[in-house]
């Protein structure tokens, strides 16, 4: 797995150095009139799990079908370990794939299955069913060998397809949706099996998912994709934490966002320090970012909702706005408050139920304040 | 390699192949060893070639054998069927002229429309037209007659008449006026217009006319059959489904035989009606349009139901009950809700039953009369009783271009229904 | 579980007896003593033994079957060929002209298909016998099988093949080792089509045989024109015997593994 560890951080992305596995190099793929991949630029690295994070039709699929072999490139060029693989048939590619279907053959037990990939590998006949063997031993699969698709539950089919794809032991692993066609529960589990088998093969996984907690959970990093282009990639935390648009911000997670404009820098200010004035009457909030937008441009302040502590009585903070609750959400763990803190504009505050309903003081119509810190939220120009 | 360099790099071998073939032969050395050298030096060339070409090549090759298969025993003979039309009978082998052997532009300039003059094609090609036109004025304007006459798109009863009557009143205008001109701008053509004999225009109708008739009568009759199939609890379904199926199996033949048994004279049913005192003398069913329009909506009875049971059957149960939830009775639910919905069954049926009716040649033949004239009768009999090859080739052509209006619209109706 | 209705079951009953009686009367009369075929006259199996001594409907029958299944094999090969291409090909030149090809015969009146080949037979210079018959079923019964096996191939899951590509297959050990077996049993029920089909045929066999090359349907046509012959109504029961037999057993076998599946999959979840 690619958590960083108390020696060594794995992040060949930010080594200079570092020869990527995978380059695409200003590729486009276009369907007719329909642009699925517009111009897009990427590496990824040996031993990443790299995930590609997007709502359906922004070209995620299109971009792993490409590794795979099953669409070509209508401009640009991909490059495996610096090789051009354009021209390779899916067959002679380094490169397996985990389908969203599983796409395990029906006639086929679970052993021939998995077995299928090396029958058609220089593999001498002898080691196969070493190799199966081990397959069904990573997957916990050794009692279904015999069985056929069909006989088995849906869990225990991913399994088997994720082993046969890892059989031939490739350089690369596309999977497309691996967890999709399993329930919530099941598909915790399986996704630390996942990141567990990752660490044990060494193998670089790419994955295709829709669902941002799963890209989070398993990837090193994650690249959000929207129209055919790259809207951000970096590591999970970086997404979270520093999304570069509204888009990414929007996408991953709950988060509120306050349009406004800077305001010209006060005397004895930080350079980083950014003014957005949101509404003519109301105080200006107080933000911080790296590269600070010029004064009077147009921006957008991004703050996530577990960011913004609701109160009764007015707290000392950087921010703080007084607003009513409009609506709460309760979620167990966690309660989620919709405040209006300005006509039209409603704010949502989340906060851990560490007391039992009957303890707490917070209810509907309640007039309440939020507070933040000037390093809660960011910037966003985009 | 791109699949262009691939495709006329096959070619090239394909044409190499062909006219060592046709040397050898002409030459007279064809031998088995020049075919085996022939066939190894191809396999050579395949294992020789580099991996996506060869792959590119695999795919020509799959695409051109059955293609190359259905041009030589599909598109070629109808193209011939075509030629012989345009020919004369003669007295000899074969029985027409002119034929290549008098030189191409001989045959050419030998060819004529002389036989679609005698079987009346005028009048078929005229009517062809205005059914054409009757068409395209049910689609142009019967909705503009609808929208004018109502402003708005509620449907009624009375405008849904009048816009079918007035585009029934256009098209008829039309075909006449056809008619007319084609006679009057061409005198040449005046006799292709007029019927010479009339056997040929009346078959066409005639068969027209049975196949409307019977494939009304299959779908009366196979309605109620596939919607108690579809209505029949789901583990009889199967079973039920099969004993429809079953018949469509058995030789069409025999069935057809089967109703001689019956309806002859001294058949079953005779017999039976007098024994139980309900006739006093046998009816004659036999060799009558009757007996014609029973075997028809026997053999083709499964084609109309199997449709029509696939619609219902998909339709789900609820909708029913949310019709009568909603305050329909049981009647109108089925008029509202159930009839709307099987219409893509329905339609699909009739084309299945009308297209193969309006060429049949078997029950006419078996159980219709010196009366009974259906198109695909009249062929057969010109070709093997006349062996008059150019007339019959004629009818066949004519009858395509008649079958062409039903054939476009099931596939569009099928079209529709995939989508 | 649906109402039991009056109007459903006086339908069906009436429906099935209708596609059902002439048969039944017509395997009934074939046991008929008398050469009178209207008059029962007694329980007997003489002409089932008649007709075994008939030469010509011996010889006929041998040559239907030659006929069926040469033009039923050569259907399936082409036509699954066929059904592959149109669904899994892609753009080719020529492609709208090849799909019209493959689904005109299917709405081809017979009369036509008949004529055309017997034509074309004749300016080939091919002599009409067994080979011709083959060359004109195979050809219309082709597209009775691709429609098959097409619609198999439609609700094909497309990513097994993508799979086998994947794990080192080239594309025709794709076909063989993956496509072919899944879609095997339309393959099969296409195969039994053409073979029916064939079977069955009187109108282009009439076009295409030659003297020496009668089949069945040809010989009971003529037989037939003259009326009904207690022979004939034997040959038909064994023809009718046949067919049910076949068709039960098939919907039998189909059964079967369809409950063995779903009590498969019951137990998968299960386990």
């Amino acid at each position: 797995m690619a958590q960083p560890r108390p020696d060594t951080v794995f992040a060949p992305w930010d080594e200079p150095d570092a020869k990527p596995l995978i380059q695409f190099k200003n590729v486009t793929k276009r369907f007719g009139d329909f642009t699925a991949i517009d111009d897009l630029t990427l590496d990824i690295y040996a031993q990443e799990f790299f995930a590609l994070l997007g709502p359906s039709g922004c070209g995620k699929t299109t971009l792993m079908r490409m590794l795979g072999g099953f669409e070509t490139p209508t401009e640009g060029t991909i490059l495996l370990d610096g090789v051009d693989i354009g021209p390779i048939p899916p067959n002679e590619r380094p490169v397996n794939m985990m389908f969203q279907s599983y796409a395990l053959f029906p006639h086929l037990t679970v052993w021939d299955n998995i077995a299928f990939g090396l029958k058609r590998s220089d593999m001498p006949k002898d080691q196969i069913g070493d190799r199966v063997e081990k397959m069904l031993k990573l997957t916990q699969l050794g009692k279904f060998a015999k069985r056929k698709p069909h006989q088995i539950s849906g869990g225990q089919r991913q399994r088997v397809a994720l082993a046969r794809s890892l059989a031939k032991a490739p350089k690369l692993l596309l999977l497309d949706e691996p967890l999709g066609a399993l329930d919530k529960k099941l598909r915790n589990e399986t996704q630390f099996e996942l990141m567990d088998i990752q660490e044990t093969t060494g193998t670089t996984f790419v994955i295709v998912t829709h669902d941002q907690e799963e890209a989070m959970t398993v990837a090193s990093r994650v690249a959000v994709m929207t129209e055919g282009k790259l809207a951000q990639v970096a590591t999970p935390d970086q997404i979270y934490e520093a999304p570069n648009s509204t888009y990414v911000a929007d996408f991953i997670g709950d988060v509120n966002l306050i349009e406004g404009t800077v305001e010209v820098q006060a005397k004895g200010a930080k350079p980083t320090d950014v003014s957005i004035k949101w509404s003519p009457t109301e105080t200006p909030i107080d933000a911080t970012s790296d590269t600070p937008p010029p004064a009077a441009s147009t921006v957008t302040f991004a703050i996530r909702p577990e960011k913004v502590a609701i109160s009764n009585e007015r707290p000392e903070a950087a921010n703080v706005m007084e607003g009513k609750i409009l609506d709460i959400a309760y979620l167990g763990n966690i309660s989620t408050y919709h405040v209006e803190v300005a006509p039209g504009l409603i704010i949502k505050a989340q906060a851990t139920n560490n007391r039992r309903i009957s303890r707490r003081n917070l209810t509907w119509e309640d007039h309440v304040y939020l507070s933040w810190t000037d390093t809660a939220g960011v910037v966003l120009t985009e | 390699m791109t699949a262009r360099t691939a495709s006329s790099f096959f070619v090239t071998i394909i044409l190499a192949v062909l006219v060592t073939v046709a040397y050898g032969w002409i030459a007279g050395i064809l031998t088995w060893w020049v075919v085996l050298l022939i066939a190894a030096s191809l396999v050579a060339a395949l294992y020789l070639l580099p991996h996506r070409l060869r792959r590119e090549m695999g795919r020509q090759t799959l695409i051109a054998t059955p293609y190359f298969w259905l041009f030589l025993l599909f598109l070629v003979p109808f193209g011939i069927v075509l030629k012989i039309s345009l020919s004369d009978i003669a007295l000899a082998i074969p029985p027409y002229t002119p034929t290549l052997k008098d030189g191409f532009w001989t045959m050419l300039a030998g060819l004529d429309l002389e036989n679609y003059a005698f079987i009346g094609a005028g009048a078929v090609f005229a009517a062809f037209v205005g059914l054409v036109a009757l068409i395209g004025m049910f689609r142009v304007v019967y909705p503009r007659a609808r929208r004018a006459m109502m402003g708005d798109a509620r449907s009624g009863l009375f405008d849904s008449a009048a816009g079918a009557l007035t585009a029934l009143a256009v098209a008829v205008v039309n075909v006449a006026l056809l008619v007319a001109v084609l006679s009057f701008l061409f005198p040449a053509l005046a006799g292709f217009v007029d019927i010479p004999d009339f056997l040929y225009f009346a078959a066409y109708l005639s068969s027209l006319k049975i196949a409307v008739i019977s494939t009304f009568l299959t779908l009366l009759i196979g309605y109620p059959i596939a919607y108690a199939m579809a209505r029949s609890a789901e583990h009889w379904r199967p079973t039920l489904l099969m004993l429809v199926i079953l018949p469509f199996w058995t030789s069409f033949l025999i069935r057809v035989y089967a109703w001689i048994g019956i309806l002859s004279k001294e058949g079953y049913l005779n017999q039976m009606l007098m024994s139980a005192g309900i006739i006093g003398e046998p009816l004659t069913i036999l060799n009558t349009n009757i007996a014609v329009y029973i075997g028809i909506v026997y053999t083709y009875l499964p084609f109309m139901v199997l449709p029509i049971y696939a619609a219902l059957e998909k339709m789900d149960d609820s909708l029913i009950e949310a019709a009568e939830d909603l305050g329909c009775s049981a009647l109108s639910a089925f008029w509202l809700v159930t009839a709307p919905l099987s219409k893509p069954g329905i339609i699909a049926g009739c084309f299945l039953v009308f297209i193969p009716v309006l060429g049949e040649f078997v029950i006419p033949s078996l159980l219709g009369g010196s009366n009974t004239v259906m198109i695909g009768k009249v062929l057969w009999e010109e070709f093997f009783n006349n062996r008059d090859w150019p007339v019959a080739s004629a009818v066949a052509v004519i009858l395509l271009l008649i079958l062409i209006i039903p054939i476009v619209l099931f596939q569009r109706n099928q079209q529709e229904a995939d989508q | 579980m649906r109402k039991f209705s009056w109007f459903n079951a006086t339908a069906l009953t009436f429906g099935f007896a209708f596609l059902y009686l002439p048969m039944l009367i017509l395997i009934i009369y074939s046991f008929n003593e008398s050469r009178l075929v209207t008059v029962w006259a007694g329980f007997s199996t003489k002409w089932y033994g008649e007709l075994l001594q008939n030469e010509q409907f011996l010889d006929a029958a041998w040559v239907t079957i030659k006929v069926a299944f040469w033009s039923s094999t050569c259907a399936t090969i082409l036509g699954t060929m066929a059904a592959y291409i149109m669904v899994r090909s892609g753009p080719f030149r020529g492609r709208g002209l090849f799909s019209g090809m493959i689904y005109a015969p299917l709405v081809m009146p017979e009369v036509i298909t008949g004529l055309s080949l017997l034509l074309f037979f004749i300016a080939i210079g091919l002599d009409r016998g067994v080979v011709t018959i083959v060359l004109a079923h195979t050809t219309f019964a082709m597209c009775f099988v691709s429609v098959v096996v097409t619609s198999r191939l439609v609700s094909f899951d497309r990513s097994l093949e993508e799979a086998a590509l994947d794990l080192g297959c080239t594309p025709f050990d794709a076909f063989r080792s993956v496509t072919l077996p899944i879609i095997m049993p339309a393959v099969v029920s296409g195969w039994l089509l053409a073979f029916t089909l064939s079977l069955d045929d009187l109108v282009i066999a009439s076009f295409t045989s030659g003297p020496s090359s009668t089949t069945l349907p040809i010989r009971i046509f003529s037989a037939v024109r003259l009326g009904v012959t207690p022979e004939i109504n034997a040959l038909s029961t064994i023809m009718i015997a046949l067919v049910t037999i076949g068709v039960i057993t098939a919907s039998l076998i189909s059964r079967a593994t369809s409950i063995k599946a779903r009590a498969d999959e019951r137990a998968a979840e299960q386990s």
